[in-house]
């Protein structure tokens, strides 16, 4: 019989107790808190009996809308593990000076930075985006679910699942400590021996065949499906993001899973893709992330601008300035996203010609960004403006994002990057265009639409606390990183000698407490607009006398969208039906053909995260066995035929007649 | 709570509920059908099929960046053997060609004829994959794993992509004989069986450049 050990090893791989962060009281009690939380939300579910609801109506729901709302509760979950990430940073920066180490050590800092960029661009901006993709598009161009319902329902446990093993990651283990990209050599089996960077490749992987899957669903989705009428120059400028945004998905992140296999064979199998000898080359690990890294930027911004010129038109009330030119504009910085991804290393050494010419590529995207915002410019130009939370996110953005947007342009000189690369300005830099630009832009589109999800608006007091917060929070927090950047300050410090930059830590550090408020007053902004919702209800499906379809039909939608399928002759829609007179239907339903829904998406997802864990672990039966399960599955799920139904004439006469009493009591 | 009333602009929100002008546009579809199923299927995987386009021209690019580098280990003319590889070639076009007969035989919708030709496909398919799993033995055997040099590990991971893939096309090929046997020539399996084509094809044209860049300009270095 074979000892003890090797059982244990055969089971749990390289997994042992020593692998427990126990020593770390920080992790320990956060590991606590977060169990305590667990067991009370599981026990709640189980009382309250919804485990069954939530499997039948959410876990295996086909519905675009759901899903999208999902996304959009993942996101908010994560934003809040990065952003304690963040806090624990800026607090570890303020203190370390003077001989004082701080409270983190080096072990534990090098992780919280790498998890913090991690979580917040792959487990917070991309669902986010995701989310409201999924929620709006559909709406917006008059379809009743996307192209394949099934797809998305996995695409979205995927992301679930690549996020379930970042997490993990913070209990069991630890985290890769090599900074968001994972740059090889530091990243290579011999500096990084340890579980963290297999947990961020497995972790990327996972949630990364989701990411693909859902933009290859989001295009066909936009070129199938939009309603008779709406030809491409008649579709709402957010869908048009979307579909640039989904294209870049489709175009980008294929290079990175591409990117992070080889970086996972150099691991596993000891190939010589990116390690320092046998003839291997780091740099074309960073070349090649980086072709999917910027577009990934654009990935998140994209949908962004699409929000803001969705907003801006319906609070000023008048049609958006210069339509074609956004159109245009967004295909061109497409197309220029693809061309720009050497200013991330201008210092890699290519020679004055490469650099040169990565670095005009750089400026030139300013030519159709700054477009854009003089779009939105003209667009309020004797307007009546109404400052409601969506607008006053979008002003705030304007007026960061031209910030961000001007320190970018100076990064993109390459002498003066040679000057400012890797230093606290580049930070300053990208947190100021992805909170400014991104993150306010989901902020104005989660007020937006939000009274679309759930038929109430959110509370206008508490958005606006928490508007300020995050704003005034955000300036304090990053325009010191600016002066210390220019300062020859380098990211990524843990202590530091000089007393003299103290001040501009703690005022950071200061600007980071008032983002936390801000955070928090967003969650009680959600309490009491779920509190208050009766006064916030909203009965005619339009609050803020929108343009575009979405606003046609109810709040929340009825599961198949629209009764009758919308037919488009104008750009704005919606806005051409209510100005033209147009009837709704009261007679006449016919049945509606939907997609059923499905477990196959979650079980296939969980599949797959175990593989991941399998393989970070070396648990190699659990790796073959999760493989073979995602196989047999796969394949037992295509030989279900019958995937669809139709809901009955009746239920959706049903359902359009208690809109009408609706419309007829609220107007 | 929002002042949305007092700042309405045109159009009040009467107009949603007022008649229509007698000769106004029609905005609502009343006489729908439902599209047919699938509509989107070709177009949705036409699009997979680009983004795992994508994944071997990172691949090719790492050979093109890194295929040169031996390491003092060798390099293609030592461990190439080009009459392997063209019958290896071969049996992979061949397949092509026998799957284009199963998609004719489809379209007559024969079922008997369009397996055969599934099963000649899948036979070259395993040919093709027995002749590079034996190439590789001997690589390894010889010491030329994927661990001895950049170009060995690119080169095995791009041809080996390749292989994988033709593996998860064989499995599927035998899922939708299966399904054709069980179910016969539906609209959905028919649809299934233009995917695995699509899929089939394209997997040929990535070996003619994986033949062309890895093998053939491999022997001219």
């Amino acid at each position: 019989m074979p000892p003890i050990s090797s059982i244990l090893s055969f089971i749990f791989g390289r997994l042992t107790l020593n692998e427990l962060p126990l020593d770390e009281p920080i992790v320990v009690w956060t590991f606590v808190v977060v169990a305590a939380g667990g067991i009370v939300v599981v026990g709640a579910l189980t009382w309250f009996k919804l485990w069954g609801y939530l499997w039948k109506e959410w876990f295996t729901t086909v519905d675009h809308k759901r899903i999208g709302i999902m996304y959009m509760i993942l996101g908010l979950v994560m934003l809040l593990r990065g952003f304690s990430d963040a806090i624990l940073m800026r607090l570890q920066q303020a203190m370390a000076f003077g001989g004082s180490e701080g409270y983190l050590p080096a072990h534990h800092y090098d992780q919280v930075f790498t998890a913090h960029g991690v979580i917040m661009i792959f487990f917070v901006a991309m669902p986010f985006v995701t989310g409201l993709m999924n929620f709006v598009v559909p709406l917006q161009i008059g379809a009743r679910d996307v192209s394949f319902p099934f797809l998305n329902n996995f695409s979205f446990w995927m992301t679930v699942g690549g996020a379930v093993i970042v997490m993990m990651s913070l209990f069991v283990g630890e985290f890769a400590r090599t900074g968001w990209l994972a740059y090889p050599p530091l990243s290579d089996k011999v500096y990084s021996p340890d579980p963290g960077v297999d947990y961020y490749i497995w972790a990327l992987q996972v949630a990364g065949v989701g990411t693909t899957l859902s933009g290859i669903n989001l295009i066909a989705t936009i070129i199938k499906m939009r309603a008779p009428g709406m030809a491409l120059m008649k579709m709402p400028v957010f869908t048009w993001t979307a579909l640039c945004t989904n294209i870049l998905i489709v175009a980008a992140f294929p290079v990175l899973t591409a990117v992070l296999t080889l970086l996972m064979l150099d691991r596993y199998v000891g190939t010589n893709f990116f390690t320092n000898g046998l003839g291997g080359n780091p740099m074309m690990y960073i070349n090649l992330i980086w072709i999917w890294g910027h577009p990934e930027v654009y990935i998140l911004i994209l949908p962004a601008f699409g929000i803001y010129s969705e907003v801006v038109p319906t609070f000023t009330g008048k049609r958006l300035f210069g339509y074609t030119s956004m159109v245009y504009a967004t295909l061109v910085i497409t197309i220029l996203s693809y061309l720009v991804w050497l200013h991330h290393f201008f210092t890699m050494g290519s020679g004055a010609s490469v650099n040169s010419f990565f670095g005009i590529t750089t400026m030139i995207i300013s030519i159709p960004t700054g477009a854009k915002i003089f779009n939105w410019l003209f667009t309020m130009f004797r307007g009546r403006i109404r400052f409601e939370l969506p607008m006053m996110w979008t002003v705030a953005f304007m007026i960061t994002f031209i910030i961000g947007g001007m320190t970018g342009v100076l990064l993109a000189v390459p002498p003066a990057d040679f000057v400012l690369h890797n230093s606290l300005f580049l930070v300053a830099h990208f947190h100021n265009v992805i909170i400014g630009g991104v993150l306010f832009g989901m902020f104005a589109g989660i007020n937006y639409w939000f009274p679309k999800a759930f038929g109430f608006r959110l509370d206008p007091f508490w958005g606006k606390i928490s508007f300020w917060f995050w704003v005034v929070g955000f300036y304090l927090a990053f325009m010191p990183l600016y002066v210390l950047g220019l300062m020859g300050v380098t990211r990524r410090l843990r202590v530091f000698d000089d007393p003299s930059l103290q001040i501009w830590f703690v005022i950071a550090g200061v600007g980071a407490a008032l983002i936390a408020v801000g955070i928090l007053a967003t969650l009680v902004q959600f309490a009491v607009s779920i509190l208050n919702r009766e006064k916030l209800r909203d009965t005619t499906g339009d609050p803020w006398n929108g343009r575009t379809l979405e606003w046609s039909t109810s709040s929340p939608p009825p599961e198949y969208n629209f009764a009758f399928t919308p037919i488009v002759h104008e750009r704005d829609a919606w806005w051409d039906m209510k100005a033209r007179g147009h009837t709704r239907p009261l007679t006449g339903f016919r049945p509606i053909h939907m997609p059923s829904n499905t477990g196959s998406g979650i079980i296939l997802a969980g599949c797959a995260t175990a593989f991941g864990v399998a393989m970070i672990w070396y648990m190699w039966w659990l790796a073959v066995l999760s493989f073979a399960a995602l196989l047999v599955v796969a394949i037992a799920h295509t030989f279900n035929y019958k995937r669809d139904f139709d809901i009955p004439a009746e239920e959706v006469a049903h359902t359009e007649d208690a809109r009408t009493a609706a419309l007829a009591t609220g107007g | 709570m929002a002042k949305r009333t007092s700042t309405r602009r045109t159009p009040p929100a009467a107009a949603a509920t007022a008649a229509p002008t007698p000769a106004g546009p029609v905005f609502y579809e009343l006489d729908e059908h439902p599209h047919p199923e699938g509509s989107s299927t070709m177009l949705g995987f036409w699009m997979y099929l680009m983004s795992d386009c994508l994944i071997f021209a990172m691949l090719f690019a790492t050979f093109g960046v890194l295929g040169g580098n031996y390491a003092a280990g060798p390099g293609p003319k030592d461990l190439f053997e080009l009459p392997v590889v063209a019958v290896n070639t071969a049996a992979l076009l061949f397949s092509s060609i026998t799957y284009g007969f199963a998609v004719l035989a489809m379209q007559r919708k024969l079922v008997a004829r369009t397996q055969l030709w599934l099963l000649v496909t899948a036979f070259f398919g395993l040919c093709f994959l027995a002749i590079e799993l034996n190439e590789f033995a001997h690589m390894i055997a010889e010491g030329a794993g994927p661990q001895r040099s950049a170009f060995l590990s690119s080169f095995f991971t791009l041809v080996g992509t390749h292989g994988l893939h033709v593996t998860f096309g064989l499995i599927w090929m035998v899922t939708l004989m299966v399904q054709v046997a069980r179910f016969g020539l539906t609209s959905a399996n028919q649809r299934r069986l233009m995917c695995l084509s699509m899929f089939w094809h394209f997997l040929d044209v990535i070996w003619i450049g994986v033949f062309t860049f890895v093998y053939l300009m491999g022997m001219l270095r």
